[in-house]
């Protein structure tokens, strides 16, 4: 693998970029595999990555239907926080946020973190009682932020209207290493480190049925042909349920339209990732300049990567609020993704009733920003057989009513 | 140089001039002018700078599908980035500046980038700028955010309004060309309510600038008559400047009318949404000129053949003096031919068909033009506008053979049906390789709900490019439509076009063909994100194969025109690259909008105060009017406190808490969920949805009950009242009201659906009044009216009466501790009733309170608060609610949840009351710290405070908390977190602060 730095785009300016390779090799299926990951997408590919660093498995095969990175890792609005109330939420995101920092150095790939800080905006006493609560909470888990009073949000993003008629901003829940990164870099970035360790990274290549034996997984069935391994790892958001009725157990997950729009590009004007979940909607500005947002998800289950045209609407009109600035850019482009979501609306990564199969899912509206830390503590748990990072998040806490819940307080005061 | 001439175009009125400004310097047009024509009638060619390499940009196209040509508009809050000149129309005053330059148009420091082209290739930003790590935040990123984006940002509040419009139609027709017109009338004559829209202010599309011949008349005259018969047809709704923005599930549409950007003096909205839902909609939107691939194809002065034509006979502006036609096929004869005609020079048309063209070339040859067959354009010459090209072989590398000196060039590189609408929800495409281009695939079409195909392709939208096809293709999808959707009245015939007879187009993905690296690194594909040739290819090489990776890795097509002009010639040097076919390589995902809509109009009137309804009480003026604090709870306001001049909120929820314990408080409670729950099965109905017995409550009686949902955990609470043998009348929290309702319908409706129990939402139908405090009873009955002793109606019970003049239904429940009447009169009353307390409460020294009073008093007293003690984990086990269980019964919704392991492990955390030592005020939301660490390196915890307030009827803070196995450990104390590295200590104790024996609620 080529060294990307400057010196090595000046070397090949002068011999008009003839000498870049492929950044991930082009490969088709061995027999057999120690590893096969379904699903190439961050979280498929990072488990690849880690499995092959952290503990020295590389003969490891992923397979993808579309192209890598082609699901909702290259759909999402790419915020990255680790302000979750929950322990188990907060170790594992965190753990995330921690590994982004260095990623662009790790992949040798520029991934363009950009921890430019995320605001939760509070508009109603009960969201500031929440908010203060995981402020107190992310204290104790190492977990850096801290409640802001309407003022400092108006100072750190000038455009937001605080003093709205309707829902005035009466704080927020500020963690200043939060940010974006470059989505699609994150994807090329791992396959491309997989791609050198030696790891065959196959597009085009649809799963289409789970090889068993005597309730010990064999391998699988592609467009390929069918391909052997020793465990199998299921990652595929969206389509988790379908591959789980292939594996031949159900998941509690529900697959649901989550959309995302951006604007036409303009000069700088915000320089913090801002999220207000009164009124369903955030908002960043990309580096190209388009406005980023998204809002909730469609109200029915859907596999068609795309929504409903009120969702948008909500989602615009909550942002025309609270950056009244909005108004007059002009939307370029909506698009949606297939989400997986949860009971709990946490995740699922854990062993299975099919010895050898592990799942990694349920990140549903908010796995961009777990895909190195969901990589490396899957890669553990599929090496080792366990990891403390998710150990709470089995598929069996359903079973229990062990809920890792993040969407708390259902209620509102009498 | 670029020019208006003496007569002609056939849009403007040369009666009427128009002043505007450009970068501060002062243009005339006409009216009827775009932006773009009228700059390029005051010649000034280049326009503004490219996205990356801040490249010189000129006009490249006329309508809808340009690239380049995008300028900051108006001023304050008028101000509009990014806004395209060729679909702007001009008006008096109109004040434009271009973008992405520093410091000015003609002088763009950004420009240095052009030089360092090479080693910013696509994707160069991934394999640089990784080392040191902070640099990417601090310095490289500012810098790149700086020098990309393109307009500037609006600072000024909106000034416009915008609206929405709903239509129901049987046959949307999208695109006024002919195959639209065809399709309308026909559809129109045979019945169906039609609705036809087109995004320009003009009907009649190519074919009237071409001017062909249909049924023997001039395509204009043609257009004219049929407008004429569709203005007469009630049924048919005709709207220019409205563009079809997208199409979802279900036939439904989204268009965007765009009513006063052209006359921004007049009143009333600027943009409305319209949102149809159509029976069939037909997508009769063209095609679009593709640009051909050769270097220097980006420097101002080249544009797309038809946008010269356009210009010249639209708008009477010719680009050029001297123009070169480039082409692959026959239609750019046409510029060439009316370029001719009016007088201007046509030095060659490179034609890079060996064979050359047919009917038109031959017109063109018997004008006097000379045609250059197999010939290429191997440069263009001139930096901020042409002044020549250098011809070459397009079978060979791009040998110079000679130059032409030429301000203009017209190129063709065939033309794509404009297929966004019919792929956006599904439809799919096939390519054609006799015409070099992807068109609607019949066999695969969008179904709608019914499975049936709800967009119907017609014209050249379809693959019919040529004019006889066209509109016979629209006359026969308006037939077919109208007869979906269900309508089959007389029709005519297909109107017959005619066409002079074309020689088939030659694919031309590169000129010339074997292009050297020099020459392909100068091929622009995308023109405003600077993607050429060479980046494509390079894309391939690096392994970025599927369509969507080089799109991504290049950026290509995702500028602001999303790759109108770039996608089909950008794919099609993908699948060279690749050595695959185009239809292997595929297009990229199609996605609303199909051009950009302004963020305004999809909020609509939802702004501001109209944000979101404000619910109101029947007595919220009265708290307006007395200085209420609002906090909005849902979508109501609820009063806070009602502080006086010169008090603080927090000295008036102190106040109110004294004056409600010792005296008498009112409350407006209206905005409590009330929800009437009847019919035979309601009884049987109710115990399954609370934990408690519900069927067996006496009529007059009152129960605190709780609801779960399927996973156990408490979602809502409050007191049931039941009102006669069938009906019951459900409290619900504020926030809870919608929701609860949602929840028992979904419950009746699909899994109870043959019980016989009907849910209505009176909550608005009456006004609640709380009447607390130990003077409560004497303040109720110095009105007069039922009886209200303790005999007569003894806590937790309810009986209708008159009080005063008021029909009361009267509910002797607390939520405070305090004797407590809460009085519901018909939301009519409800203010009369509020002021007859006030005025008789006056010798009582009664007073309002607001929420936090509110809550403070309930905290007081121990009872818990939906969303404050529970937060969707918590089950009522937890908060001691056992004895709210029923234990007799079978079942009911979260009985099996709240059975499971760890719902029934004897460690959970439960709920206590806290005391301070100190007697501070724990901060809401701390957590109660454990020993230690867990595996994760977290501080372990033992609990949480859940409501937290300073008393006043104690004088000290107090609290109640979830702390694991609270109840077992009173007396114990425990630390909570106060701050960074701070805590405060708690002790354990009753979560009942106040009254324990209950003696005052029952008072
Ligand atoms: C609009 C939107 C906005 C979002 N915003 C954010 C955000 O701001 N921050 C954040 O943290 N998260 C966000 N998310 C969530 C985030 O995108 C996802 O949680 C995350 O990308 C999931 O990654 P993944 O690898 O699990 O799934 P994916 O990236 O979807 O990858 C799954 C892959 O599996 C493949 N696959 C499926 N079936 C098969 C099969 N049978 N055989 C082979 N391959 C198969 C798919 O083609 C796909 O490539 C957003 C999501 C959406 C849709």
């Amino acid at each position: 693998m080529k060294h990307y730095s400057v010196f090595a785009v000046a070397r090949e300016a002068l011999r008009q970029h003839t000498g870049w390779d492929r950044a991930w090799a082009k490969a088709e299926p061995k027999k057999k595999y120690d590893v096969i990951i379904v699903g190439a997408g961050g979280h498929g590919l990072a488990t690849a990555y880690y499995l092959g660093k952290n503990h020295g498995i590389r003969n490891v095969a992923i397979l993808e239907k579309g192209w890598l990175g082609g699901g909702n890792t290259g759909r999402n609005t790419t915020i990255i926080r680790s302000n979750y109330l929950q322990d188990p939420s907060a170790a594992i995101y965190e753990k995330s946020r921690s590994l982004y920092e260095t990623l662009s150095q790790d992949l040798n790939y520029n991934i363009m973190f950009s921890p430019r800080g995320v605001m939760m905006l509070a508009q109603t006493q009960h969201e500031i009682r929440g908010y203060q609560r995981t402020a107190h909470a992310n204290g104790l888990q190492g977990v850096e932020t801290a409640f802001i009073g309407p003022d400092k949000v108006k100072e750190l993003c000038p455009i937001i209207n605080i003093s709205g008629p309707r829902y005035p901003v009466l704080g927020a829940l500020w963690q200043p290493r939060g940010g974006t990164a470059r989505h699609d870099a994150v994807a090329w970035g791992y396959a491309r480190a997989c791609s050198a360790m030696g790891m065959d990274i196959i597009q085009q290549c649809e799963v289409t049925g789970i090889r068993r034996d005597a309730g010990k997984v064999v391998g699988v069935d592609t467009t390929k042909g069918p391909i052997d391994c020793d465990k199998l790892a299921l990652v595929t958001a969206g389509h988790i349920g379908v591959m789980a009725n292939m594996a031949g157990f159900r998941l509690p997950v529900e697959s649901l339209a989550l959309q995302a729009l951006v604007s036409e590009p303009i000069k700088p004007v915000m320089d913090v990732v801002v999220m207000a979940n009164t009124v369903h909607g955030y908002m960043s500005q990309s580096d190209k300049g388009e406005m980023v947002i998204g809002g909730g998800t469609d109200g029915f289950n859907n596999y068609t990567q795309r929504g409903s045209f009120h969702h948008i609407e909500e989602t615009v009109r909550a942002l025309v609020e609270t950056f009244p600035m909005i108004s007059r850019l002009k939307m370029l482009r909506q698009w949606g993704g297939i989400v997986d979501m949860t009971g709990d609306r946490s995740p699922i990564l854990s062993k299975t009733p099919v010895e050898g199969i592990f799942v990694n899912c349920g990140w549903g509206t908010g796995g961009f920003k777990a895909i190195p830390g969901s990589g490396w503590a899957m890669a553990e748990l599929m090496a080792k057989g366990a990891s403390p990072l998710t150990e709470e998040f089995s598929m069996w806490r359903f079973r229990e009513g062990k809920f890792i819940d993040e969407s708390v307080a259902a209620g509102v005061a009498h | 140089m670029s020019t208006r001439l003496a007569e002609g175009g056939r849009l403007i009125d040369r009666s009427q001039a128009v002043k505007f400004t450009f970068n501060g310097k002062h243009f005339k047009g006409f009216a009827g002018d775009t932006l773009a024509s009228a700059l390029l009638a005051n010649d000034q060619m280049m326009v503004g700078r490219s996205f990356k390499y801040h490249r010189p940009r000129g006009v490249v196209a006329a309508g809808a599908e340009e690239p380049n040509a995008l300028v900051n508009l108006g001023k304050g809050g008028t101000f509009e980035p990014n806004q395209r000149a060729t679909t702007t129309e001009v008006f008096d005053g109109l004040a434009a500046t271009s973008q992405n330059h520093w410091p000015s148009l003609e002088f763009d420091v950004g420009a240095i980038n052009t030089y360092l082209a090479r080693f910013l290739p696509a994707g160069f930003y991934y394999k640089m700028f990784i080392h040191p790590r902070p640099f990417w935040k601090y310095i490289y990123e500012p810098f790149i955010r700086q020098s990309a984006g393109l307009g500037k940002a609006p600072k000024d509040r909106d000034a416009d309004t915008y609206e929405h419009f709903h239509a129901f139609v049987d046959v949307l027709v999208i695109g006024g060309g002919i195959a639209g017109l065809a399709a309308a009338r026909e559809a129109g004559r045979a019945g169906a309510r039609v609705m036809l829209i087109e995004q320009t202010a003009d009907w009649g599309g190519r074919a009237v600038v071409d001017g062909v011949k249909l049924g023997g008349k001039d395509a204009g005259v043609w257009v004219k008559d049929t407008l004429q018969e569709l203005e007469t047809m009630p049924n048919v709704d005709l709207r220019r400047r409205t563009m079809g923005a997208g199409v979802y599930d279900h036939g439904y549409v989204l268009a965007y009318e765009r009513l006063r950007d052209h006359v921004p003096e007049m009143d009333g909205p600027r943009h409305r949404l319209w949102r149809i839902r159509a029976r069939r909609t037909i997508t009769a939107t063209g095609a679009i000129e593709r640009p051909l691939s050769f270097a220097g194809n980006d420097v101002p002065g080249v544009l797309l053949a038809s946008a010269v034509r356009d210009y010249l006979v639209n708008f009477g502006v010719s680009v050029g003096d001297r123009t070169v036609v480039v082409t692959n096929n026959d239609d750019a004869y046409r510029t060439a031919l009316a370029l001719h005609s009016h007088g201007l020079i046509v030095p060659a048309i490179v034609d890079a068909r060996p064979q050359g063209g047919g009917e038109l070339a031959a017109a063109a040859k018997a004008a006097g033009i000379r045609v250059a067959n197999g010939m290429a354009v191997a440069v263009v010459k001139g930096g901020k506008r042409v002044t020549g090209v250098t011809l070459c072989l397009q079978a060979g590398e791009g040998a110079p053979l000679e130059e032409i000196a030429c301000d203009c060039v017209a190129m063709s590189g065939g033309w794509s049906p404009v297929v966004h609408l019919w792929s956006h929800c599904g439809g799919k495409l096939s390519w054609d390789d006799d015409q070099a281009m992807f068109r609607p695939d019949a066999g695969r079409p969008p179904t709608g709900a019914d499975g049936a195909p709800m967009v119907i392709a017609a014209g050249t939208a379809n693959g019919h490019l040529a004019t006889a096809g066209a509109v016979a293709d629209g006359w026969a999808a308006g037939l077919a439509a109208a007869k979906a959707a269900g309508h089959a009245g007389k029709t005519g015939t297909a109107p017959k076009g005619e066409d002079a007879a074309a020689a088939a187009p030659l694919p031309v993905w590169l000129m010339p063909q074997g292009a050297s690296y020099a020459k392909r690194s100068k091929a622009w594909l995308d023109f405003q994100n600077d993607v050429k040739v060479s980046d494509v290819q390079l894309a391939a090489q690096e392994g970025f194969e599927s369509v969507e990776h080089a799109k991504r890795y290049t950026t290509l097509g995702m500028a602001t025109d999303q790759g109108k002009l770039s996608n089909i010639n950008g794919l099609a040097t993908l699948s060279n690259a690749l050595n695959v076919t185009i239809p292997q390589v595929g297009t990229t995902t199609f996605r609303p909008p199909y051009t950009p809509i302004s963020m305004g109009a999809i909020a609509g009137v939802a702004r501001d105060a109209l944000f979101q309804p404000v619910r109101k009480t029947p007595i919220h003026d009265w708290h307006e009017a007395n200085g209420a604090d609002f906090e909005p709870v849902g979508q109501w306001r609820r009063p806070y406190a009602f502080p006086r001049k010169g008090e603080s909120v927090h000295d008036a929820v102190m106040r109110e808490v004294k004056n409600t314990r010792t005296n008498v408080g009112l409350l407006d409670a209206s905005t409590l969920g009330k929800l009437v729950v009847t019919g035979p099965d309601a009884g049987r109905f109710l115990d399954m949805l609370y934990t408690n017995m519900i069927s067996t409550l006496p009529v007059g009686k009152c129960r605190y009950g709780l609801m779960c949902n399927e996973n156990g955990f408490l979602i809502d609470d409050g007191v049931v009242a039941r009102i006669d043998e069938q009906t019951w009348l459900c409290h619900t929290t504020t926030g809870g009201a919608e929701r609860i309702h949602g929840h028992m319908e979904d419950w009746l409706q699909c899994e109870w659906w043959d019980w016989k129990v009907y849910v209505a939402n009176v909550t608005e139908q009456f006004a609640q009044i709380g009447v607390v405090g130990p003077k409560a009873r004497d303040v109720l009955e110095s009105l007069g009216g039922m009886d209200l002793s303790k005999e007569a109606l003894p806590f937790m019970q309810w009986a209708d009466g008159k009080i005063g003049e008021f029909d009361a239904r009267v509910y002797r429940i607390s939520f405070s501790g305090e004797l407590s009447y809460e009085v519901a009169v018909p939301a009519s009353q409800g203010r009369a009733f509020w002021d007859a307390l006030l005025k008789a409460g006056e010798a009582h020294g009664i007073m309002p309170y607001g929420t936090e009073c509110l809550h403070i008093m309930r905290a007081e007293k121990g009872f818990i608060m939906i969303g404050d003690e529970t937060d969707g984990t918590v089950i009522p086990q937890d908060l001691n609610l056992g004895w709210a269980i029923s234990k007799k019964k079978d079942d009911y919704l979260g009985k099996r949840a709240q059975e499971r392991s760890h719902m029934t492990d004897p460690n959970r955390w439960k709920l206590v009351g806290l005391e301070t030592l100190d007697g501070s005020v724990i901060p809401d939301g701390a957590y109660a710290i454990g020993d230690g660490v867990n595996a994760n390196g977290q501080r372990n915890t033992q609990g949480r405070v859940t409501s937290t307030y300073f008393s006043p009827t104690l004088g000290k803070g107090i609290a109640m908390g979830l702390v694991l196995n609270g109840p077992d450990r009173m007396g114990e104390v425990i630390e909570f977190t106060k701050g960074k590295d701070v805590t405060v200590k708690a002790r354990i104790v009753d979560q009942v602060f106040y009254d324990k024996a209950g003696e005052k609620q029952n008072a």
